[in-house]
């Protein structure tokens, strides 16, 4: 009997969990051994995995996943780096939300894809660009996530700080800050998953090297074993760094779990 | 001279969408002396905690002004410690974290805070527990968290929002034997706000009676039960008669209270 909300065993979440997969790949091997599609438009799993070892191991296939890896990093970083302080700004004093809010809310929804163009115009197709290209996709997102956070801190905790003698700076500092750490951090976990989509879309496009190159390249010959392959090692390097991130955030602030 | 004075203070509303300005509060005076222990008492939604947050100096009164010490009161600050009925220790913080935060604030050193936050751990009996994160504490070693947290600041008065009303009626009970019995060897003055009427008497050497909205003082009765206070003082004639004389006047309010929300 399914009851509504009612919580399933860690036990059994696991190979509920796992059972998907192992349905996913038997339904994808059943149409493309059992001959139901074309082979030039779809591969088998086991033909993915040898075309995959191959592009490992002739191909360095694992240079490309590392330059990948560095531009979602690096672009992820440095839109971090200028949207954490200003989304914290812009939470805290109402004045600085009332002067960037509108643009940030419209530049939100700028495509970064759309950017590339300009974008190789202005740094060419260089590593430069894919960072920026992440840098536009990440940035505003963060702001106005992590402005929305911190707006909404609890008042009552201000005003408890306050009645214990706390400055209009102590309270931004040792309130607000320490208060929506897990929420920031939380947020760019999140956005993090998406710069992984903006790199292979910068990649597609005058690109000689990484992971979207190689899909790209692998499109013209009808590699569709490698390109299941490289949408594959995406898929399992964003699910290792959100890991990754969880346990981090886990380990900085124990307090919001306890 | 009194420690605090409020001298007419009164707080109006602005009307929400254009509506009519709603008076929370008619002008109050009340003068409260140094170590005195005031409970002010009355229905809710009755004005009594704006009251207490313009003392605090987190709302700002519509008009009038208070005094503590002679000086006017324009801002929160660390002379008047709050504790508040919502749970607001500061999560990322320990419990000693949370009670040394005032004396971090002030800029005082690390090894001179431990000691003082020491010794109001001691004070609210929570040994043990210095590590622990707010989350972790029930709600009665939390709110005893809060009053070390506003006390280890020494104030010049400790301002109460209803601190036990969350909590059940044993844990409240005993809440209030530790808060009073704090007061009786620590001496401090006090401004504590309930809707309890047996809390307001235990509690208090004088007790606010406050009307229904728009508020004002309707009665301020003297409380002069023998310290130290124990539990069983509750089940003694005396507090029996301030309390039927108490329950009458808070009565009335309430009702007052209804008929206008029902209006």
């Amino acid at each position: 009997m399914l009851r509504p909300l009612y919580p399933v065993r860690p036990g059994t979440r696991t190979v509920l969990g796992v059972a998907f997969f192992v349905l996913f790949v038997a339904f994808w091997a059943w149409i493309t051994l059992g001959g139901h599609v074309n082979r030039i438009f779809l591969a088998d799993p086991l033909s993915m995995l040898k075309d995959g070892w191959r592009l490992l191991v002739e191909d360095r296939f694992w240079l490309d996943i590392l330059i990948t890896i560095w531009r979602v990093f690096g672009g992820f970083m440095l839109a971090s780096v200028v949207a954490v302080p200003i989304g914290i700004a812009m939470g805290a004093w109402k004045p600085v939300e009332a002067f960037l809010e509108p643009f940030v809310s419209f530049a939100r929804y700028l495509p970064a894809s759309a950017f590339i163009p300009l974008l190789i115009l202005w740094a060419g197709i260089g590593e430069l660009e894919k960072l920026l290209v992440i840098f536009v996709g990440s940035v505003f997102q963060i702001i106005l996530i992590i402005a929305v956070k911190v707006g909404s801190t609890r008042r009552d905790l201000v005003e408890a700080a306050y009645t214990l003698g706390a400055t209009d700076n102590g309270i931004v500092k040792r309130v607000i800050m320490p208060a929506n750490a897990p929420e920031i951090a939380e947020t760019l976990r999140l956005v993090l998953g998406w710069a992984w989509t903006y790199v292979i879309v910068a990649e597609l496009i005058g690109s000689s090297s990484g992971i979207g190159y190689m899909i790209i390249n692998s499109q013209s010959r009808l590699a569709t074993g490698q390109i299941i392959f490289g949408i594959i090692v995406i898929g399992l390097i964003g699910l290792l760094s959100d890991f990754a991130f969880k346990a981090l955030n886990r380990w900085l602030y124990p307090w919001s779990l306890a | 001279m009194s420690k605090l004075l409020i001298e007419g203070v009164s707080r109006t509303f602005a009307g929400v969408g254009g509506g009519q300005p709603v008076q929370a509060l008619q002008p109050v005076d009340l003068a409260v002396a140094a170590n005195d222990f005031i409970t002010i008492l009355g229905p809710s939604g009755c004005g009594k905690s704006t009251l207490l947050r313009i003392v605090a100096g987190l709302e700002a009164p519509s008009t009038g002004r208070v005094l503590l010490d002679g000086k006017a009161v324009a801002r929160p600050g660390p002379d008047r410690g709050m504790v508040f009925q919502s749970y607001t220790l500061f999560p990322w913080l320990t419990v000693a974290q949370n009670i040394g935060f005032g004396l971090r604030e002030r800029g005082m050193p690390e090894r001179e805070r431990s000691d003082i936050v020491a010794s109001y751990v001691d004070l609210v009996g929570l040994n043990g527990f210095e590590n622990h994160w707010p989350k972790q504490l029930s709600g009665g070693m939390q709110q005893r968290t809060a009053i070390a947290r506003a006390l280890a600041n020494d104030p010049e008065i400790l301002l109460l929002d209803e601190p036990f009303g969350a909590l059940d009626n044993q844990t409240r009970g005993l809440m209030q034997e530790l808060l009073l019995g704090i007061w009786e060897r620590r001496k401090k003055t006090v401004l504590f706000v309930t809707h309890d009427i047996e809390e307001a008497i235990f509690m208090a050497s004088r007790v606010i009676v406050m009307s229904a909205r728009p508020g004002r003082i309707k009665s301020d009765v003297p409380v002069d039960l023998p310290h130290p206070r124990h539990y069983t003082l509750k089940t003694s004639p005396e507090f029996s008669t301030l309390k039927a004389q108490l329950t009458e006047d808070i009565r009335i309010e309430a009702m007052r209270t209804a008929q206008t929300q029902s209006a």
